[in-house]
């Protein structure tokens, strides 16, 4: 386990732990209330969780990345953009993934306003991640409605990354 | 008909508001169906071998997950029972303007821990009386100004420069996706949201 896994659990179950005593200092029904609700959230949520983690290897499997940087050449203006913004989209896999196709776009002579639409796209509205993680723990009818109004964002941030410039 | 709407003191008004478990839906069967083409792919590409190696990975990272989702179900719940929801209404309501919107995204940019953390509180927010507005500002800063992600992921694999340059540039986004919600959120139900 990494240094930063293990930071990861030591401030999830230690919030766990401050708000289960804040809850407790209001009565022990409280606590047995949360614990009874978490719990089935945890049932509910587990089956969800499980099809997107164990599905998602094989998503990303026949999605090579070679499509997706192709997608992201230089000098491609809006169209670059664009297709940037559906690749960002489509790109399935965690957080390596969707940088490191960004850090091979920049490398192979991507732009950077496409490289940063495609990493905001891929932040706001990467399908699988939706699937994996937002639709499970969320209203569906909240998930859609936020990716439907991120749309223009990353079309946003190219057009401030190109009126901005490079650092 | 349209069932009356309870009295204020009634015992349904000061119940802790439950949030409503989802059947399966058309969502999950979506899923299900791309996993099952894309393991057949798989296999007929790789043969049984590349379908087991994906899936023993998987079942891995799963077990590895699974505390965590625990622990981020219990978060959201815990939230749900001891956040005072007249202030929650009040700060991240739908009223509570631009100063509601800049709670959310700087509640999002300040929240540790992964997407199963995130997505329980986010949940949990929505339950006790944030609107969309505030919680997708939320949802969006934790995304793209989080400091946990850019920090552990991009820093290292996009270099110092680039990060910053992409984090400065998106730091508007949150307040205006949040205010888009709204915007739009109120002409989509303009007599609130339907059960």
């Amino acid at each position: 386990m990494t240094i930063s896994a293990l930071l990861i659990d030591i401030t999830l179950w230690g919030s766990v732990l401050v708000l289960g005593l804040i809850a407790f200092r209001r009565g022990r029904v409280v606590v047995v209330s949360a614990a009874r609700e978490g719990g089935m959230d945890f049932i509910n949520i587990v089956p969800r969780i499980a099809l997107g983690v164990i599905g998602s290897g094989y998503i990303a499997a026949v999605i090579p990345p070679e499509i997706i940087t192709g997608w992201l050449g230089p000098d491609s203006g809006w169209l670059g953009v664009l297709t940037a913004v559906i690749a960002g989209g489509l790109t399935p896999g965690g957080p390596v993934v969707g940088f490191s196709i960004g850090a091979v776009a920049l490398k192979v002579g991507g732009g950077s306003p496409q490289v940063i639409a495609y990493v905001v796209a891929w932040a706001l509205f990467a399908f699988q991640r939706l699937i994996l993680w937002e639709i499970p723990f969320m209203p569906a009818r909240f998930v859609w409605f936020r990716a439907a109004v991120s749309v223009p964002f990353p079309f946003l941030a190219a057009a401030l990354a190109m009126a901005i410039g490079k650092p | 008909m349209k069932q009356p709407a309870p009295a204020d003191d009634s015992p349904e008004a000061e119940a802790v508001p439950r949030r409503k478990r989802k059947p399966v839906g058309w969502s999950m069967i979506f899923i299900a169906v791309l996993v099952a083409v894309s393991a057949t792919l798989v296999y007929r590409r790789d043969g049984i071998d590349g379908v087991l190696k994906i899936l023993t990975d998987d079942l891995w990272l799963f077990g590895e997950i699974l505390p965590r989702v625990l622990a981020g179900c219990l978060l959201g719940a815990l939230i749900t029972e001891i956040l005072p929801h007249e202030k929650v209404s009040r700060s991240l309501g739908p009223n509570s303007g631009l100063k509601g919107l800049l709670i959310g995204t700087a509640f999002g940019a300040i929240l540790r821990g992964g997407p199963f953390t995130a997505y329980p509180v986010a949940a949990a927010l929505l339950t006790v009386g944030a609107d969309f507005g505030a919680t997708i500002a939320m949802v969006v800063s934790w995304t793209l100004i989080g400091y946990g992600r850019a920090v552990a992921w991009e820093l290292p694999i996009l270099g110092t420069d680039f990060t910053l340059w992409r984090i400065v540039i998106s730091l508007p986004i949150p307040i205006l996706a949040g205010a888009l919600g709204r915007f739009v959120y109120v002409r989509m139900y303009p007599k609130g949201e339907p059960t």
